[in-house]
């Protein structure tokens, strides 16, 4: 295949960034997105150009780490998958693909595709956690039974990855679907319930800080999230709040 | 052998840990306040750690390369975790789990410190529960257990095919307390560059910000290593891309030994190779071997048929196929441990009975279990006569719920439905047994550095059991190291912060800096890439799943003279001051080309089979590995005295007084 990209660049934060074209030939429908990307990055590096710096780790889908911009979809055309797991038979041969960062304040560009997501570190560190010692001697493990529909639902929405593109794909760059799923794995597990009330306001509290923007039940970061976290989390992330202030 | 000194306590095995932790010297309150510990790496050994130092009253610095420490690739781990909590009433036990991992390792690690691995297990759980981590349940809300590789027990515990993610935003949690409290502080995209040592003990390290360039040095009273295995010295395999070895590297380079480097965990289901371009190996978790069988056409004209398109699998009998794990290990058939997996399938793979274009793969078939489970559905639900369809799909959904996101994971990649057609599957590198030396306090040989998890080699011996590599970070990190670094640190507490303007530091960071210019100023044209891949076909061809004394002999010269064209030509664009990915690459793949050399060295002088670790030398009449007690039972730990190939070699004697040593045996 023949592609035709269009890529964001930009040197650093300071500096102002802008879409370069590049023609890239040979890409076979059986690399992933970022595998493409490397052919790229090598041949730049061979012409003594610098490559197209974009974030990546595991490459299966799970760290959360990569995070672009593709034809203004967050992690690409296909659904429930992450940028790493795009493979390129989702595209053909003389396609145009436009390749962009998330685009939030929260989340300022350090280098071409790279954010700095640090905002969700904070928010998690505002209250992401049950407060128990991790050398102490807790209770046995099956003292607690917890029903299956419960603790299954709470790993649902414990499954969310922190890529952020949650973050990309609303027109208010709200980080609520990423702060809702770490408020309700918490409030539907029993051991999470006693710090309920303060979690999640102090986690609120912090995601405004980040200067997030508000919800408006678009419902655009659950179509595009790649782990499918589900809206419910918000409506329970209100209710929490609602509650936890009314108790105030 | 002074310095091999594994201290292991006196006693009897179960209670070393116990006496132990009383005898040991603590460290009071206010004076942890008064020591610093640095944790390199925020994987499971290196999160849990961190948290619980901090939580101590340590002032933890913690360092990772990736943007968050939840990014870690302890996060991909799937399977589950081992406990010896025996829920399942099937005879489970600590000397149970103890038994096997040491069985499994084919006696190649140290008693005392898998019997302590095993005794922790269980309150790894209860911690974990306690944290909110939402492992798999029952209907009656007690914890669900499956089954893995190399035990005839259902101790794994697990949270879909996502265990690691969910332990490991567990020991994030722990660690994100602690950063509120401000007793961590956390360095993200930073890399360790090297280690400082003042009057020959870890006092520091030099560390790289990844975004702006800047070289730091960073001081403390103990450094611990967690940043996890080395597996990417062969390019491919299941790690995430940006592994490496540095940390540990630059630690055994300052006087750390380093153990048993050729011991290294093929994992016998992953994604096989598609093409040139590839650039890592997916994973399909080991739980899957408890519902689906291998196989491989039992006529070699039929597998070629496969692989040209002519035939389908689905096409084959029963009798066609040969579920060959099935016929050679009756007693474990498909849960046999993984290096006996892997080799098999090699073996079918070798004789041409592969069935995808390369010939490099075999059969993952579910259509028994979806079946078996579909048919039991149907009764339960009250159907009478259900038809086969309907079968089907029932059972079709049983096996979603299980496995889910692992078929989609296989779906997304291959572009084959797993639910219909078998999935293909091939053995890539996937964990390192080998790593630092340590003790029973898991300190190296560096006094005042310790190595956590799979950094270390303590537990695992030649070959690790699934669902063993999350419970060993865990335990070093929660349960063994918060209590044994205060031993070491109970010297501390007078001690004062450590400054950084020594020229200790001064000389460290001058050799980084001069390192790091030598890297930018290679003349050639070929990217860190190209090395890279060439690194990694040497491993692979010479010193992969089975290995002989000529290509390791090659493999030696191969890799010195690919490292020697590295330092005098690799094309490193760009700044050192700033963003650079390519720097950041070229100055891991450094130290690959030198530990390259000394794992195959390793391999060289270990003339036995054993676990991992194959020797075409050294097999049965059966093909099976032919262990040498007599002279190697030994952990061999190196020591760096300027050339990799010249390496010093110190052993240090396994003694095993509690498990009879027999040869391995899962038929």
């Amino acid at each position: 295949m023949k592609l035709y990209l269009k890529i964001w660049r930009q040197k650093d934060a300071n500096s102002k960034g802008a879409m370069v074209d590049y023609t890239l030939n040979g890409v076979e429908s059986d690399m992933s997105f970022l595998e493409m990307l490397d052919v790229l990055n090598e041949e730049l590096i061979s012409k003594g150009e610098e490559p197209v710096e974009f974030d990546h780790d595991c490459r299966e889908g799970i760290c959360g780490t990569c995070s672009l911009m593709i034809n203004g979809r967050p992690h690409g055309p296909d659904s429930m998958i992450t940028v790493c797991q795009l493979h390129m038979r989702s595209f053909n041969d003389g396609d145009e693909i436009v390749i962009e960062p998330w685009r939030a304040t929260a989340f300022p560009v350090i280098k071409d595709l790279i954010t700095d997501r640090s905002a969700f570190d904070r928010i998690q560190q505002a209250g992401g956690y049950i407060s128990v010692n991790t050398s102490g001697r807790p209770v046995d493990a099956n003292a607690i039974p917890i029903e299956k529909d419960k603790a299954d639902e709470s790993f649902n929405a414990a499954t969310c990855i922190g890529c952020g593109a949650c973050v990309a794909a609303c027109k208010n760059a709200s980080a609520m679907l990423f702060t809702s799923a770490k408020v309700s794995q918490f409030a539907l597990l029993p051991q999470g319930r006693v710090e309920a009330a303060e979690r999640v306001q102090n986690m609120v509290r912090q995601m405004d800080l980040e200067g997030f923007g508000n919800c408006t039940n678009t419902g655009a970061c659950e179509v595009e999230c790649p782990k499918g976290i589900s809206l419910e989390n918000i409506a329970r992330m209100n209710r929490e709040y609602l509650s936890a202030t009314l108790k105030g | 052998m002074g310095k091999l000194d594994s201290k292991v306590p006196s006693g009897p095995l179960a209670d070393k840990w116990t006496k132990h932790k009383n005898e040991i010297d603590l460290v009071n309150p206010a004076n942890k306040r008064n020591i610093d510990i640095i944790v390199v790496g925020t994987g499971l050994a290196g999160g849990s750690a961190a948290a619980t130092l901090a939580e101590l009253g340590y002032n933890v610095k913690t360092f990772c390369y990736q943007d968050s420490p939840r990014r870690a690739h302890s996060i991909a781990a799937q399977g589950g975790i081992n406990a010896a909590k025996n829920y399942q009433g099937d005879g489970d036990s600590v000397y149970r789990l103890f038994y096997d991992t040491i069985k499994g390792g084919d006696y190649r690690s140290r008693e005392a410190n898998v019997y302590r691995l095993a005794e922790v297990s269980t309150n790894i759980i209860d911690q974990c529960v306690a944290q909110g981590v939402p492992f798999a349940r029952e209907y009656g809300g007690l914890l669900d257990n499956r089954s893995f590789g190399g035990v005839l027990v259902s101790r794994t515990f697990y949270a879909k095919g996502q265990t690691g993610q969910q332990l490991l935003l567990g020991a994030y949690a722990a660690m994100n307390r602690q950063i509120q409290r401000g007793k961590i502080k956390s360095y993200t995209r930073h890399e360790m560059l090297d280690l400082v040592l003042v009057d020959g003990k870890a006092r520091g390290i030099i560390a790289r910000d990844l975004v702006t360039g800047e070289i730091e040095r960073h001081s403390a009273h103990a450094v611990v290593i967690a940043s996890g295995g080395y597996g990417n010295l062969f390019f491919l395999s299941t790690y995430c891309m940006g592994a490496n070895v540095m940390a540990a590297w630059r630690t055994h380079r300052r006087g750390a030994y380093f153990a048993n480097p050729c011991f290294t965990q093929i994992h016998p289901t992953c994604i096989p190779v598609s093409g040139d371009h590839q650039s890592k190996l997916t994973l399909m978790s080991e739980s899957l071997r408890n519902d689906g069988r291998i196989w491989v056409p039992k006529r070699l004209e039929d597998a070629q048929a496969i692989r040209e398109g002519r035939l389908k699998p689905t096409q084959l009998s029963e009798e066609e196929r040969d579920y060959y794990l099935e016929r050679r290990y009756p007693a474990f058939g498909n849960l046999v441990p993984r290096d006996v997996a892997s080799r098999a399938a090699k073996e079918r793979c070798d004789a041409g009975y592969g069935v995808n274009k390369t010939g490099e793969a075999v059969y993952l078939d579910f259509t028994s279990a979806i079946m078996r489970y579909g048919r039991e559905k149907a009764l339960t639900s009250g159907m009478k006569d259900p038809d086969e369809k309907t079968i089907r799909e029932l059972g079709e959904k049983v096996v979603e719920n299980k496995y889910g996101n692992l078929f989609q994971m296989y779906e997304k990649i291959v572009d084959e439905n797993p639910y219909k057609t078998p999935m293909k599957i091939y053995p890539a590198v996937h964990y390192t047994m080998g790593g630092l030396w340590v003790d029973y306090n898991l300190q190296t040989t560096i006094p005042g550095c310790y190595a956590a998890g799979e950094a270390n080699f303590s537990d695992h011996g030649a070959n690790r059991l699934g669902a063993s590599a999350l419970m060993q970070g865990l335990a070093d990190g929660y349960f063994v190291l918060p209590y044994t670094i205060g031993d070491y640190l109970s010297d501390d507490i007078r001690t004062g912060a450590i400054p950084t303007d020594s020229p200790e530091f001064e000389k460290t960071e001058k050799e980084v800096r001069e390192r790091i210019e030598k890297l930018m100023s290679g003349r050639g044209i070929h990217s860190v890439d190209y090395y890279h891949k060439k690194l990694g076909k040497i491993m692979w061809n010479k010193c992969g799943m089975s290995r002989n004394e000529k290509e390791l002999k090659e493999a030696i010269t191969e890799i010195a003279e690919l490292r020697k064209d590295f330092w005098e030509n690799v094309k490193v664009p760009g700044s050192p001051d700033s963003k650079n990915q390519e720097l950041e690459k070229a100055g891991r793949v450094a130290d690959f080309l030198e530990l390259g050399e000394l794992f195959a060295l390793d391999a060289l002088k270990r003339n036995e089979s054993c676990g991992g670790h194959f020797r075409e030398e050294y097999q049965t009449e059966e093909g099976e590995a032919l262990r040498d007690d007599k002279n190697f039972k030994y952990v061999a730990a190196w020591e760096y005295v300027g050339k990799p190939k010249d390496s010093k070699l110190h052993k240090e004697d396994l003694v095993y007084e509690n498990i009879e040593v027999k040869t391995r045996s899962y038929k």
